[in-house]
């Protein structure tokens, strides 16, 4: 088929995927001194003062806690979803769609309303007899809300894959002696692999540079990266830092997709 | 497991996600301004809200960046996705893995990124960047909706349609753009979501007085969130929720009609 159908296209990614990508390296090892524009290192090396470590290390932490507590939450339901015993099982993945279509930023704000200190929760609890709990602006409150907005990121993909095991493998592993556990560890979670991995790139990176969660669920006690770079952008104008912290989670960006690729060689299957 | 334990525990992440949806709802009905307390039931917020200029200003913004950048993306999209189904792998693989940089980049490295370029070319933010910018993450979302079914389609109809004389446009509107109508639906569907939503990338290439739904709820949230924006945002949700239920309805419809054809054929 034609070819030059793309043009537009690659016209578009050129200008605006690719050379505001350069930009940020450029005004990341540049700096405007006297002399002019001179090459630098100096805003990748304000990464490792001990204060913006500090955040980075924060930032992996809840990332990775909040992709782990998504996998072990989201895998079974792909798992049960994926099984006979949900055979309208389409329906059920529209429900885990349906609340990306209300804005995210006020679900999150929801939980405001839950969790706060005289919250529906905290109520619920004392008619319980028991004690209030301090649930907002800890870090378990910014990997809740962590959670809770990109759990269904994990849920999709893992479903998408494991529905499409062939089931004559399981049989065939049932047949040979297989034991239920034993086929679920050796057969469906080798096999769903891809979906895994294609699910923690989706909700390790939104978590890892938010700043929405941790300002409002965090009461903006523990910045993260994210947090950070807008900082530099919108208030301290340092963009120099600012695009050195940006390119730090493009290169991670670039290694998740290296991944990805390795799962999906000639790229004929879907991956979104 | 028993069927009963796998239903419950589903239900209890159902439950889990529409836990604040719900706490939203019905506090769109609540009396006081505060969210702490609930003081009676109204519908004073609904009303107020079509009175509230910034609110719905910043809904006609949403709403109109969120349907033009959709519909742009979708036919750049598409015709891009047919372009790069025909080239040799190596290019193939290199525009693919630029595109799929938006998809699976942190939004707020997007953002920066654009705003970088606006500010370099010397441009004045606002309406104009903000529809680039949404243009922008959209046109990926499209493509890799189109492709997967490039690749399910017989490519012998295409040349087909031109071996009987038709032009290489006509062919593709006639003949491929019909074959893959499901993936451009799909995917005009997933950009029009995603820009309706987005907050990250609009906050940092938007300028000062166009402001979608996100920027006002993200500068209302220090001050406590209006109760008319949990009524507009429950007054979305149920057009959402009629459209889809009449999408569903009308595809399913659809579906029952093709698969009694194929059986027929």
């Amino acid at each position: 088929m034609k070819r030059w159908f793309s043009l537009p296209y690659l016209v578009w990614m050129v200008i605006f995927i690719t050379v505001p990508l350069l930009l940020i390296l450029f005004y990341a090892v540049t700096e405007r001194t006297d002399q002019g524009l001179v090459f630098t290192a100096n805003h990748f090396k304000q990464i490792f003062d001990p204060l913006y470590l500090k955040v980075f290390l924060r930032s992996f932490k809840i990332a990775f806690i909040a992709t782990l507590i998504c996998l072990a939450l989201g895998y079974p339901v792909a798992l049960f979803l994926a099984s006979k015993d949900f055979p309208n099982s389409s329906t059920y993945l529209l429900l885990f769609v349906i609340p990306m279509w209300m804005n995210f930023l006020l679900r999150t704000y929801a939980w405001l309303t839950l969790l706060e200190n005289n919250g529906i929760i905290n109520q619920a609890l004392e008619l319980l007899g028991i004690s209030k709990v301090q649930f907002l602006y800890n870090e378990g409150a910014v990997i809740l809300g962590t959670v809770y907005n990109f759990l269904p990121f994990m849920v999709l993909p893992v479903y998408s894959v494991i529905v499409k095991i062939d089931e004559s493998v399981i049989r065939a592993a049932q047949d040979l002696g297989a034991n239920n556990i034993q086929v679920l560890l050796k057969v469906i979670v080798p096999l769903s692999l891809p979906g895994v991995i294609s699910g923690i790139t989706m909700v390790f990176m939104p978590s890892v540079s938010t700043f929405v969660i941790s300002r409002l669920l965090g009461g903006g006690q523990f910045p993260l990266i994210g947090n950070i770079i807008e900082q530099q952008f919108l208030l301290t104008s340092n963009w120099g830092f600012g695009s050195a912290l940006s390119f730090v989670l493009l290169v991670l960006v670039i290694i998740s997709m290296f991944f990805t690729n390795m799962n999906n060689k000639d790229g004929k299957e879907s991956i979104l | 497991m028993s069927k009963v334990l796998k239903k419950l525990y589903i239900w209890l992440i159902i439950l889990f996600l529409y836990a604040p949806i719900v706490v939203l709802m019905v506090y769109s009905f609540n009396d006081s301004r505060s969210r702490a307390t609930w003081s009676g039931f109204t519908f004073r917020w609904y009303i107020e809200l079509f009175q509230d200029r910034m609110i719905l200003q910043a809904l006609y913004y949403t709403i109109t960046i969120a349907l033009l950048s959709s519909v742009i993306a979708t036919i750049i999209g598409t015709f891009a996705a047919i372009g790069i189904f025909g080239y040799k792998k190596l290019s193939f693989n290199l525009v693919r893995n630029i595109s799929y940089i938006p998809v699976i980049n942190a939004d707020i490295v997007t953002g920066v990124s654009l705003m970088l370029l606006f500010v370099f070319l010397g441009i004045n933010q606002g309406f104009f960047t903000l529809l680039i910018a949404h243009i922008t993450f959209n046109i990926p979302y499209v493509i890799f909706s189109v492709l997967p079914k490039l690749y399910q389609m017989d490519v012998h109809v295409y040349e087909a349609a031109m071996d009987l004389g038709a032009s290489p446009l006509t062919s593709i509107l006639k003949v491929v753009i019909p074959e893959i109508r499901h993936g451009i639906i799909t995917g005009f569907l997933l950009a029009f979501t995603l820009s309706l939503d987005d907050f990250v990338i609009s906050f940092f290439t938007t300028g000062p007085g166009v402001n979608n739904l996100s920027i006002i709820i993200y500068s209302m949230a220090r001050r406590g969130i209006n109760p008319k924006i949990n009524a507009l945002s429950t007054l979305m949700f149920a057009v959402v929720m009629i459209l889809l239920f009449v999408i569903n309805k009308k595809s399913a419809s659809n579906n029952h009609l093709e698969k009694k054809v194929r059986r027929e054929i």
